[in-house]
């Protein structure tokens, strides 16, 4: 039952995902594209949670919780240059 | 060791330097009577088993008679380069580049594998280099050093293609068994390669004909130099290596005549040469290039006994000459001049410098009673026993006698010039004797001089007959070194060289006069024209395949890439392999699609490079859910910390260029490079999809087998990192640091102008440090930590590690410069990065190396479970250490690079 419903989740995070990229190649302003982004890091969080529960193991969760602090920051980076031309001033 | 103790002034640097050389004399003299009487001395370790490489030391007569004269000498230089350097040089960096030089000529005479003499060659032509170059300031130094390496460099190429010969027709690098098998180089159709490409090596070295002129330019160094490595101990490695291998390459007649008539034109050639010059330096280095020629000569003859009167002149030779050499040098340091045309009359104002250099003269005239006189004798002894030019071998003594007669022609200028001849002209400062302990070394040299050559047979004979010995493979012929062989030729033709020579010396106007008649040849000049013509040719050929552009250099690699990888698979047919497929699911296939468009989008808009990098952490974050899909969660955590790294780098570089770029590039190269493109993706993809496919065994599961019975550690990737292979995790944390450095070092050098701004960002936001972002960032920092430190230690078993670790820790802090900026965090982490890597390459190294106290290999490490009160069982490995000291490298080094890329462009911002 499980199985079922993580194979279904993870299809439509794959479907969501596929989304972002359009938006992503649609623009138009570089902010979209960033939120797109950052939206494709979330779905990849979730991703690997499905898979943690899925195979059954903790380390998945773990490295979502890695991804998640990761991701921030190569958004803050990139809104950073984007507002101010430079990220570390 | 004397350049730390420079500081206490130059004697005690000079003491210190004399502390290797004295080990080793210590080393040596109990050994010299079983050497000679036969025993050979080994000493080695495995290098390279697997090639039959081995690292070793062997000494026997011959090895034992050049580090005699090596260290030997070495010591009296050292005292007399005490006296000889200006107040003002206290001689560390002096004597750190002699011991250098000492150390690498014990190891090209002690060696006992080909390869292995070759490094220790090479390594004497860099610390020649770095000598004759001294003196950096004097632009005739720099010239002759460039030169002295060029030409002893070039050598030592032929040298190591000649010497690979060997190895390759023998099949081994140990010298006793190339010695052992001299019939098959003979015998192989390579003999004459090898021959002319160790020839080539020696006789540069040697400074033979017509490579000779490196070494009268390498008179700029200091004198104690020019005594010791460019008369005594390095031009003679060319020698020993005609010495050494003697008994496989000698006994041809391709042998006799190259290095016979080599030797022979130097000899003629350097003595003329010398008689004409007028400095004092230059006279001795012609004299030694001829008296080197004489050696090659003896060499080349090709009989036994002419080989035991070549040895007998080594040794001579080192002794007078570099007694001359110093005396030249005191000459030059109380005087202020070498020019013979000025130095006139010193008798009479150093009258015990002028008589120890008039013996040292005398034996290199050969005069009786001195040791330069015997090894004469023999030299025309043996040139008189000669027949292999046939009917023309009456030539030989002929020329032998004429050179014997320009060396006594010179010899006689030194004296009657520099001593007598009237009073000095101009000299900038006015004559005196030297200091004491100067004159020490000449005197030991001089007197050695007069002992060998009025008892040989007490002296040197033992030494000489163990080195003859080895140099013939064995069997010694008789020979008597006697003071008095009656009246016989040999002696009739010293009498005559005597006389010519005072005729010659008396004549010398006119032959001054001569010389004017020919254009004067600037060696250097010549040799800096071929140099300049050579770089002009070559850079020319290279300009056609690397023009400084990236685009070509790139498309040349991979063109040649895809050729070498073309061919092979054309003659294979099937590439599906039988191994079951994996079958595809929808999430495959959206992150096939994401891949695949994000890749194809970034080439598209690499212009726009803002959004070329967007898309990029695109790819890098699909190809982190990848590995994560396919059970390889540390490959996923390192994917996307480099992702994230990565990213604020180029955000940081992008600063400072412009945001879009135009299209360069012709339709035709677009359509070079597409086509160029799609074919290299399409091989490297049939190459991997081949391989998936193909059934066949790793080597992961020797390592998930014994990970944790050898490491200690359950988590298989780790322990390779830090166990298994943990010296290539070394290597790659050092050049992990080497580049930190590098970019540190060019970053340093930029003087960036002010960024102009960009009317599309710039200016857009007025607040530098948003409040909310500095709050979360803060907030972040420590959980952050808290995650490195859990990643960190568990990283032996689970999933995580020091590198992770490192990047993760990096991250968070470049996030608080992101949000806090460089000023106000440069006050509240005064962090010093550079000492950051230090410290962590070398606790790597420490634990490496601790191996060591337990009789381990480099790196292996240990492990063991203690049982802790209160904490209850932990486990501990020494791969822990080196992991901490993987953590720190890449902590200090990510943060080195980063904070410097940001604080440039914060400078430029307030300038």
């Amino acid at each position: 039952m499980l199985d079922t419903i993580a194979l279904a989740v993870s299809a439509v995070i794959g479907l969501s995902l596929l989304l972002n990229l359009g938006r992503f190649m649609i623009g138009p302003h570089m902010l979209d594209r960033l939120i797109a982004l950052d939206t494709m890091y979330i779905n990849a969080i979730a991703l690997i949670v499905i898979l943690g529960i899925f195979r059954g193991s903790p380390l998945y969760y773990e490295g979502a919780l890695v991804i998640a602090m990761l991701g921030f920051v190569s958004t803050t980076a990139v809104c950073k240059f984007i507002l101010r031309g430079d990220i570390i001033e | 060791m004397p350049r730390l103790t420079e500081r206490w002034g130059r004697s005690a640097s000079a003491a210190a330097a004399a502390l290797l050389p004295a080990a080793v004399l210590a080393i040596l003299l109990p050994r010299v009577s079983a050497v000679l009487a036969g025993q050979v001395y080994r000493l080695e370790a495995n290098w390279i088993p697997s090639h039959g490489m081995n690292f070793g030391f062997q000494l026997d007569g011959l090895s034992l008679l050049f580090s005699t004269l090596i260290v030997g000498i070495g010591l009296l230089v050292i005292l007399y380069a005490r006296y000889y350097l200006p107040e003002r040089d206290k001689g560390g960096r002096f004597y750190a580049y002699l011991l250098f030089f000492m150390a690498a000529m014990l190891g090209v005479v002690l060696s006992t594998n080909l390869l292995q003499l070759w490094f220790f060659w090479e390594l004497t032509s860099v610390s020649s280099f770095l000598l004759i170059g001294y003196w950096h300031h004097r632009s005739d130094a720099r010239r002759g050093a460039r030169m002295a390496l060029t030409m002893t460099g070039a050598g030592g190429l032929a040298l190591l293609g000649g010497f690979v010969l060997i190895g390759q027709t023998v099949g081994s690098y140990d010298i006793g068994q190339v010695l052992s098998n001299g019939h098959l180089i003979q015998s192989s159709g390579r003999y004459h390669a090898i021959l002319i490409l160790v020839l080539l090596g020696a006789f540069t070295k040697s400074a033979q004909f017509p490579f000779h002129f490196w070494l009268p330019h390498a008179m700029a160094a200091p004198t104690p130099v020019s005594a010791y490595l460019h008369s005594a101990t390095m031009v003679k490695a060319g020698l020993f290596l005609l010495a050494r291998l003697y008994p496989i390459l000698a006994g041809t007649a391709s042998w006799f005549l190259i290095v016979s008539i080599t030797g022979m034109l130097t000899m003629l050639i350097g003595a003329y040469q010398a008689l004409l010059k007028h400095d004092l330096k230059g006279l001795l280095a012609y004299s030694t290039i001829s008296h080197l020629g004489l050696i090659t000569l003896l060499f080349g003859m090709g009989s036994a006994l002419a080989a035991v009167a070549a040895v007998f002149h080594i040794i001579n030779h080192a002794t007078f000459k570099a007694s001359l050499f110093m005396a030249a040098g005191i000459i030059d340091h109380e005087t202020g001049s070498r020019d013979m045309r000025k130095l006139n009359g010193l008798w009479k104002h150093m009258p015990i410098t002028a008589t120890l250099a008039m013996v040292a003269a005398a034996a290199m005239a050969g005069v009786p009673l001195l040791n330069g006189f015997l090894s004469k004798e023999m030299f025309f002894a043996e040139t008189l026993d000669q027949s292999t030019l046939g009917s023309i071998s009456w030539m030989i003594p002929v020329f032998a006698t004429i050179g014997a007669a320009f060396s006594v022609a010179y010899s006689l200028r030194f004296i009657h010039d520099v001593f007598f001849n009237g009073e000095p002209v101009n000299l900038p400062r006015k004559p005196h004797e030297p200091p004491r302990y100067m004159r020490v070394p000449v005197e030991i040299l001089v007197a050695l001089c007069l002992i060998i050559g009025i008892l040989p047979e007490y002296t040197a004979g033992k030494v000489l007959a163990g080195a003859s010995t080895v140099v013939l493979g064995g069997q010694l012929p008789t020979y008597h070194l006697h003071i008095w062989h009656g009246l016989n030729t040999p002696f009739v033709m010293s009498v005559i060289a005597m006389f010519a020579g005072g005729a010659i010396y008396y004549g010398r106007g006119r032959i001054f006069k001569l010389q004017t008649f020919f254009p004067a040849r600037d060696e250097s000049r010549l040799f800096d024209d071929a140099m300049r013509k050579g770089q002009h040719f070559f850079r020319t050929l290279l300009d056609h395949f690397d023009n400084g552009s990236m685009q070509r250099a790139v498309f040349w690699l991979l063109f040649v890439a895809l050729v070498f990888m073309m061919v092979p698979l054309m003659e294979l047919d099937m590439t599906i392999g039988l191994r079951p497929q994996i079958p595809v699911d929808f999430v495959m296939i959206s992150g096939a699609t994401l891949l695949c468009v994000s890749s194809v989008a970034t080439v598209i808009w690499h212009h726009q490079r803002l959004l070329a990098i967007l898309l990029l952490s695109v790819v890098g974050l699909v190809v982190a859910i990848v590995f994560a899909l396919f059970s390889a969660p540390d490959l996923a955590l390192t994917q996307l910390s480099v992702e994230v790294v990565t990213i604020v780098l180029l955000l940081l570089s992008l600063h400072f260029l412009p945001k879009r770029i135009r299209n360069f590039s012709s339709p035709t190269i677009i359509i070079r490079d597409a086509s160029l493109a799609v074919l290299i993706g399409g091989v490297v993809g049939t190459i991997t999809f081949a391989l998936l496919t193909q059934p066949f065994d790793t080597i992961s599961g020797f390592f998930t087998e014994n990970a944790k019975s050898l490491g200690g550690g359950t988590n298989v990737v780790n322990v390779i990192l830090v166990d298994f292979r943990g010296f290539d995790t070394y290597g790659e944390i050092s050049v992990l640091a080497i580049a930190a450095i590098g970019i540190t070092a060019l970053i340093d050098g930029i003087h960036q102008a002010k960024i102009p701004s960009d009317p599309n960002a710039l200016g857009w936001a007025i607040d530098k440090h948003p409040m909310m972002l500095s709050v979360i960032s803060q907030a972040m920092l420590p959980l952050a930590i808290v995650v490195s430190v859990y990643i960190f230690l568990r990283g032996h078993n689970l999933p995580g590690g020091g590198f992770i670790a490192g990047l993760i820790t990096a991250i968070a802090m470049i996030q608080q410069y992101v949000a806090q900026g460089y000023t106000w965090l440069a006050a509240r982490m005064p962090l010093n990065y550079p000492s950051m890597v230090a410290g962590g390459l070398l606790t790597a190294a420490m634990t490496g190396l601790g191996a060591f106290l337990w009789r381990q290999p480099f790196l292996k490490s240990w492990h063991g479970h203690p049982h802790l009160p209160l904490i209850g069982e932990i486990e501990l490995a020494s791969a822990m250490v080196f992991d901490l000291g993987v953590y720190l490298t890449v902590v200090g080094a990510c943060m080195m690079i980063l904070s410097r890329l940001g604080r440039l462009s914060s400078s430029s911002e307030a300038r």
